[in-house]
């Protein structure tokens, strides 16, 4: 039963065994070692295992790997090549994040939004991560950051 | 020893200029934690021989197991190991060996662990435990501490009298109770005669999940050389060593053949502290030697076998002047402490010894009793019992005041406990900037200015509450940490506490920067492992950077100390004459002298001869709060000193609630606390941030729901709500109040748990202001609120 997939992973071509049931979030952390996406509740309702699907935030536990055949998937370790991204930097200098379990999910549900709104209002980014659960910092500290990122632009980071 | 040590955290105390303390310094755990180099356990790669196991719980809340047949599990390809209870015959626990590694005869609550399936993957192991059988003759639980109270009760526990406890527990034999704290101080009689008004009434707080995103899990490895290793998301790793060692004693095995490493957390909130789930993967790596084996809890399993904040029925009566001033305060509580109480008995400890709140109360008596239930096992959550008992307590006192006709700010003013006024348990109040705490807040929210909404179907309301908290500790509970120099003059610092996300590690690299002049950036702090890190008792209780930094800044000065002999000796310079700066070391009495530490900590220094004097600085330091005891009368506990000191705050809220719905809409949050230095501004605003948020969603929302059979009908995410970044108030004041603690390092004292102990009762003030009702049981929903508006509760 078992099926090779073809994907994308941050950049790297990956061809790789999967069973019908795996999700992407196994196939992820158990296949290709990349760890970031993390496993908090396996039903969707947490997003730590927040990936982009083709630039599209998606919960890994929800997508069958067979689905990732043929598209391109990014998690913390790929979205930028050049160091971090202003918006991690940002995070980092304002110590917007504690325990950091929910912090890769949110980087990358905010990286999405950046995209399509590269100066959202506080409203925008708390709609941006109101799938991300965080336990820890009450979430104001994490959109200070996005907005200051916000307000620096990428640059040349992407 | 203690008159040397204090010396010594006089001496950080006494630094006249400081360079990091107080700063907001950014965390140096950032760049691991945004760029997704932090490893957790799950994260931890153990290759193609690790084994994956699967709990087999009870679905009933109290049964008697007849038999259990696991012979199909055992058929299916890939299964390696079926193990129950009869594999493991041992209890555990931390302050009473009250748990079963695996159920034995009975299972107390509905998720217990029955047996565990050991297979070669997750999935076969899941599948595997589906198919043990075992077959359960029902009982009727026992769910309300009530009802478990009576005299003709099921003893949940009758061998309650056999189990080993700390000195400080007083179970009572031939009942469900497995602690009773009782605290008596003053003229009980005489203060309420005195009182010109006593009110009475009783506060109902139910049970709540901590809803760390990171589940717990655990990886054990039992070598060949009987060598066992646990890697463990937890608070505790000197603690669950201890418990490990206590427990699989029978095994052979003791302290040093156990070794457990704790990489970054996701999250704790006490449900990692101790052990729960944990004693599972140390006793199934013994059953498959060579082969580490893994149990990670799904999101179902945290809800309903870790730890649960128990839930608390509560009595009050209080008698006041009608000046306002309080005579005598009569406080119970009934634990509902779930099925084993080997770390909640604690929780309700804590509560018994300061249920009079921050307040200056002449006659109290304070019962605060630890019952058994048919429900998952209480234990330690962010407050410890604190918030549990302010709910009532400050509502309480909100009503004492209108009752009194007096402003509630101006009540609770009059009673504040103050420095030198004495404990319910006899010992003197630590200095607090109480008061202080209060007119901030009530400036924050603009106390005593009426405000309406600008929708008439609306009601806006304010409540400013209280809040202490201490922690609660053995008296010998203590830290330790090692500091060594690296050649660049950067340093290393081994410490045990957990970074569970309140920026501990980067709040330890601070005290050492500040002592030894080298900056926060070329520290680093690491995450524990018990083979190499020193001793720490746990990362609870609010506890480490008082008592951690006490240990950090110990061995900074002993750092120091041998920096300037090594100088002394090479150069000749007084030891007196010398200090840091710059990560240089400098001199009084001649200013062209400065020497990098980069050229000698760990090198030393070349004489004209060639020879070198120094080498490797490296240090170590410890704390233990000698001045503790736990030892009291236990008909009063009086005699004893079994807190440390207490960190005091205020909080206060402006709310918006909609009248038809009872929907609350939190407008503004004000929160200050004494944590008498703030080594930190900006991580402590973080706790307040995030304590508050933690503490609201208590009151407005979150609730577990059990069915007949004690079965949590809402183990998930999407039926337990937590808060998202849309439940967030509209404006967040932290304010940090600084009444140093003298024996604290640079006068700090904790600060994370107390975040959110008022949360629950200021919306309940709140609420009352707004609609003129009160409500006495968590949580306040909308639903509950409408109702009460509508004369529809009860």
């Amino acid at each position: 039963m078992k099926h090779t997939i073809e994907m994308n992973v941050n950049g790297e071509a990956w061809a790789v065994d999967v069973a019908p049931g795996e999700t992407l979030l196994e196939v992820l952390r158990e296949k290709v070692g990349v760890k970031s996406p993390k496993i908090g509740c396996e039903r969707g309702d947490c997003g730590s295992c927040t990936v982009l699907y083709d630039g599209k935030s998606v919960r890994a536990c929800l997508v069958l790997a067979v689905e990732a055949e043929g598209h391109e998937i990014t998690t913390l370790e790929g979205i930028s090549h050049d160091g971090l991204t202003v918006l991690q930097e940002k995070m980092v200098e304002l110590s917007s994040f504690q325990c950091g379990f929910c912090a890769p999910g949110i980087v990358l549900s905010v990286h999405e939004l950046l995209q399509e709104r590269p100066d959202p209002s506080a409203d925008e980014v708390k709609e941006a991560i109101s799938g991300n659960l965080c336990r820890c910092t009450g979430y104001d500290p994490i959109v200070d950051a996005v907005l200051e990122a916000a307000r620096i632009g990428p640059g040349d980071r992407g | 020893m203690t008159d040397t040590y204090v010396g010594k955290a006089d001496e950080a105390n006494a630094m006249e200029t400081l360079g990091v303390i107080g700063k907001g310094t950014p965390r140096i755990d950032g760049l691991d934690k945004l760029t997704g180099a932090a490893e957790y356990v799950d994260d931890m790669d153990f290759g193609p021989a690790l084994l994956h196991a699967a709990v087999v719980e009870s679905p009933y809340g109290y049964a008697r197991i007849k038999g259990i047949d696991a012979s199909k599990a055992e058929a299916l390809p890939g299964v390696v190991k079926v193990v129950t209870g009869k594999d493991f015959p041992y209890t555990f626990g931390m302050y009473m060996k009250d748990r079963y590694v695996f159920a034995q005869d009975v299972v107390r609550f509905a998720g217990e662990q029955v047996a565990a399936v050991i297979a070669r993957d997750a999935r076969t192991a899941k599948k595997a435990a589906s198919l043990v059988e075992v077959d359960y003759e029902v009982m009727e639980p026992l769910l309300d501490p009530m009802k478990a109270l009576a005299d003709d009760a099921v003893l949940i526990h009758p061998d309650l009298e056999d189990y080993e406890h700390v000195p400080w527990f007083f179970p009572k034999a031939g009942t469900n109770i497995a602690h009773w704290r009782k605290t008596r101080r003053g003229d009980l009689e005489a203060g309420f005669a005195e009182a010109d008004v006593i009110l009475e009434d009783e506060y109902t707080v139910p049970r709540y999940a901590h809803c760390a995103i990171e589940p717990h899990v655990v990886v054990a490895r039992l070598d060949k050389a009987h060598r066992l290793t646990l890697w463990t998301a937890s608070q505790s790793p000197y603690t669950q060593r201890d418990v490990f060692a206590q427990a699989l004693a029978p095994l052979g095995l003791s302290h040093k053949d156990i070794r457990v490493v704790t990489p970054y957390v996701g999250g704790g909130f006490g449900g990692k502290a101790g052990v729960s789930m944990e004693i599972i993967g140390a006793a199934l790596a013994t059953v498959v030697p060579g082969r580490p084996v893994k149990v990670r809890w799904t999101r179902e399993q945290e809800f309903t076998n870790t730890y649960q904040r128990q839930g608390v029925r509560a009595r009050i009566r209080l008698g006041a002047k009608k000046d306002g001033t309080i005579t005598a305060l009569e406080h119970d509580l009934y634990w509902d402490a779930g099925a084993y109480v080997e770390y909640g008995a604690n929780v309700v400890n804590a509560a018994g010894l300061s249920a009079t709140g921050p307040y200056r109360v002449p006659a109290v008596k304070i019962d605060s009793l630890c019952v058994y239930t048919n429900l998952p096992p209480g234990g330690p959550y962010r407050g410890f019992g604190y918030s549990e008992f302010h709910f009532g307590l400050e509502s309480h006192i909100t009503r004492m005041a209108q009752e009194l006709g007096m402003d509630p700010v101006e009540f609770r003013k009059k009673n504040a406990i103050v420095e030198g006024d004495t404990l319910a348990y006899g010992e003197a109040m630590n200095p607090s900037g109480l008061i202080e705490a209060i007119d901030k807040t009530a400036a924050a929210i603009d106390w005593g200015v009426e405000e309406t909404s600008d929708d008439p179907t609306k009601a806006i309301g304010k409540g400013l509450c209280l809040f202490w908290k201490a922690p609660a500790m053995p008296p010998n509970a203590s830290s330790a940490s090692f500091l060594k120099f690296n050649e660049d003059g950067s340093m290393n610092i081994t410490v045990s506490g957990m970074e569970l996300g309140q920026g501990y590690l980067t709040v330890m690299a601070q005290v050492a920067s500040e002592i030894l002049a080298v900056p926060p950036e070329k520290i680093r702090v690491e995450t524990p492992d018990t083979d190499r890190n020193p001793y720490e008792w746990q990362t609870v209780a609010s506890h480490v950077t008082w008592s951690c930094g006490n240990a950090v800044a110990a061995a900074a000065l002993e750092a120091r100390e041998k920096i300037y002999k090594v100088v002394h000796d090479a150069r000749g310079y007084e030891e007196g004459s010398l200090y840091l700066e710059d990560e240089k070391v400098k001199c009084d009495t001649d200013p062209d002298f400065e020497l990098p530490l980069a050229e000698f900590v760990v090198g030393g220094i070349m004489m004209p001869d060639g020879t070198y004097r120094g080498g490797p600085i490296v240090a170590s330091g410890k704390f233990m709060p000698e001045f503790t005891s736990a030892l009291s009368d236990p008909e009063t506990s009086q005699g004893g000193h079994p807190n440390v000191h207490y960190t005091v705050g205020a909080a206060g809220v402006v709310i918006e609630v909609d009248r038809d719905t009872g929907k609350i809409h939190v407008k503004k949050a004000a929160l200050a606390a004494d944590v008498g230095r703030a080594i930190n501004p900006v991580l402590i605003e973080g706790q307040i941030t995030g304590g508050l948020l933690q503490g609201l969603a208590t009151v407005l929302y979150e609730d577990m729901r059990f069915d007949a059979q004690g079965r949590l009908l809402n183990p998930t995410f999407t039926d337990y709500k937590i808060p998202t970044s849309k439940d967030v108030p509209d404006q967040i004041i932290p304010i940090i109040i600084e009444t140093p603690q003298p024996d604290g390092p640079f006068g700090a004292r904790g600060v994370g748990e107390h975040t959110m102990i008022a949360a629950a009762p200021v919306i309940g003030d709140a609420v009352a202001d707004a609609l003129g009702v009160r409500l006495k049981e968590m949580p306040i929903t909308a639903e509950r609120v409408a109702l009460a508006v509508a004369g529809m509760d009860d």
